[in-house]
């Protein structure tokens, strides 16, 4: 966990809502772990999961859902942005030898890092991202890359038509293990698999750091923060 | 001497106990102090108030909890703590690892016996040098109004509790009511040793898609910058009310506003919500205070306790 002062390098539209901001001067940061963005004019920091990071530089990817998004998409390029880094505990990446990681929507952006990683150590993940039309897809060219790679849309638009889990449950996937991000009712049908895996949560923090108690949800072992014991929890843990 | 900075004397004694600054971290924005460690050595601080505590272990309200608000925010957390027994057994021992001071247990409760039974259970524990009484809990048999809204209710428990504890006493008020020099003088009549005030201020905020409160459970309490000149009124006013030492709160954000608490009548100053928005807002206070205290020309901060109404 640092407070570091980040320059943003660039603030990219992908899609009609979907933006990637990349920032500079960011220490290093596991995959599964998130950052909290003070933006001016606002109290809370906003917290994003880190998308792609390499050598100082960090990408969050962000939809406008409010105020805090909306005021996102005006910032540029060498603008400075106060932030909390090295949030949250993070994927354990050893658990897998063959995994699976699934995405919908901007639950997507942390299993790019995440791919990312396990491709630096010589393993081709699958990946199956879905998202509501083809054009909401985002990263694409870069999972294709680095991973076997499917794409679910809701509306049939491009690949699967379907959500992520369907398209899991209709294809033939060699895995061993799998991470999940995504809307909280892909995650749920997804628990219901008899398979081991992890999600990542997302929830509406005060801190950031574990002081408030704000993002605490119960699980089958008690109330847990998703900003300290999260995001990343044991599938068979989570109650969703 | 326990001075910050040259010969600034920056101390203050709360209940014969002696603090190295008035800068208290305020219940709920601070957990059970240990997460702040990780941040900077929280030896500095003069003291902390530790998460609301109750007799068992509560869970809270349900998600949303948190809404951003200009100048601050609303929170429902709805009390979430592991209670008592595990919070003397377990959260004071790994505090202790980490600060070597004296806490403040603040006490929740939602009967008199809850009060009483959790206030009692810290009476073994030696870090505790005082307890904080959150009296703005639904009072279940009084119909679910908060206790510190009825004088006579507080009198009442206030003396229950301090039966019932060996530590000091400070009553914690709520600002949600009409007249806080009333429940002020009812604490001090049920044999308070101290006032600490003031707790949040009712808040809503409604998701302008889905037409909703954006709180689970409707309303929560509004904290941040937002409410200081509130507090500061609100803590002159019980100033003139009561003989009894006050802890002042809501808002504050900077050195500058703790001296202003103190100028209203504060012994002490706990700082919130600046903890959840930076981690570091109690450090940057209180090694911001000795380079105040000169530009102000203060040499001593017990000096300066009331100084607004001398003035």
């Amino acid at each position: 966990m640092k407070k570091e002062t980040l320059e943003i390098i660039k603030n990219e539209r992908l899609t009609h809502d979907a933006y990637a901001m990349t920032f500079e001067g960011c220490s290093y940061v596991k995959p599964g772990s998130f950052v909290e963005l003070n933006l001016d004019g606002f109290s809370l920091a906003r917290p994003f999961g880190a998308g792609d990071y390499a050598d100082g530089r960090l990408t969050i990817f962000y939809r406008v859902v409010g105020e805090g998004t909306e005021a996102m998409t005006k910032l540029k390029a060498g603008d400075k942005i106060s932030a909390l880094t090295g949030l949250g505990n993070g994927f354990r990446t050893e658990r897998a030898k063959r995994p699976l990681l699934i995405g919908g929507g901007l639950g997507v952006a942390p299993l790019y890092y995440l791919a990312k990683d396990f491709a630096s150590r010589g393993i081709r993940p699958a990946v199956i991202a879905g998202f509501r039309s083809a054009r909401d897809v985002i990263l694409g060219k870069e999972f294709s890359a680095i991973a076997d790679f499917t794409v679910a849309t809701d509306d049939g638009t491009e690949g699967f038509c379907g959500n992520a889990v369907s398209c899991l449950k209709n294809n033939s996937v060699d895995y061993d293990y799998y991470y999940a991000c995504g809307p909280t009712v892909m995650l749920k049908y997804l628990t219901e698999f008899d398979a081991e895996g992890e999600v990542s949560l997302e929830a509406r923090m005060g801190c950031g750091f574990g002081a408030c108690m704000g993002c605490s949800i119960m699980t089958r072992s008690g109330p847990k923060r998703v900003c300290k014991e999260g995001p990343v929890f044991d599938a068979a843990e989570v109650i969703l | 001497m326990n001075t910050v900075c040259g010969n600034k004397d920056t101390r203050i004694e709360l209940f014969g106990y002696t603090l190295k600054n008035p800068v208290i971290p305020a219940s709920g924005t601070f957990g059970f102090g240990y997460e702040f460690a990780d941040w900077y050595d929280i030896n500095i601080l003069g003291s902390i108030s530790l998460k609301g505590t109750t007799l068992e272990a509560r869970y809270g309200n349900p998600q949303p909890r948190i809404a951003d608000c200009p100048a601050g925010l609303i929170n429902a957390i709805g009390l979430e703590n592991p209670g008592v027994e595990n919070v003397v057994s377990r959260e004071l021992v790994k505090l202790d690892k980490v600060y070597k001071g004296k806490v403040i247990a603040n006490v929740g409760g939602h009967s008199f016996e809850e009060y009483t039974r959790t206030a009692a259970g810290f009476n073994g524990a030696d870090k505790v040098f005082a307890v904080e009484l959150n009296i703005s809990c639904p009072n279940v048999k009084g119909g679910g109004l908060a206790f510190g809204t009825d004088p006579k209710v507080v009198e009442e428990l206030v003396a229950a509790v301090k039966e019932a504890s060996v530590k000091p006493v400070v009553v914690k008020l709520s600002p949600n009511v009409t007249d806080i020099t009333a429940l002020a003088k009812a604490a001090e009549r049920g044999g308070a040793d101290g006032i600490s005030l003031i707790n949040t201020l009712l808040g809503m905020r409604i998701d302008l898609r889905t037409a909703h409160p954006i709180i689970s459970v409707k309303r929560g309490g509004y904290s941040g910058r937002g409410v200081f000149p509130v507090a500061v009124n609100m803590v002159y006013a019980v100033r003139e009310a009561v003989a009894l030492p006050i802890i002042g709160m809501g808002g504050v954000s900077s050195a500058r506003d703790v001296i202003e608490m103190m100028y209203a009548g504060a012994s002490a100053v706990m700082v919130g919500t600046a903890n959840l928005i930076d981690p570091y807002a109690c450090k940057n206070i209180i090694e911001g205070l000795p380079a105040l205290m000169e530009e102000l020309g203060i040499d001593k901060l017990t000096d300066i306790i009331g100084r607004a109404h001398n003035a």
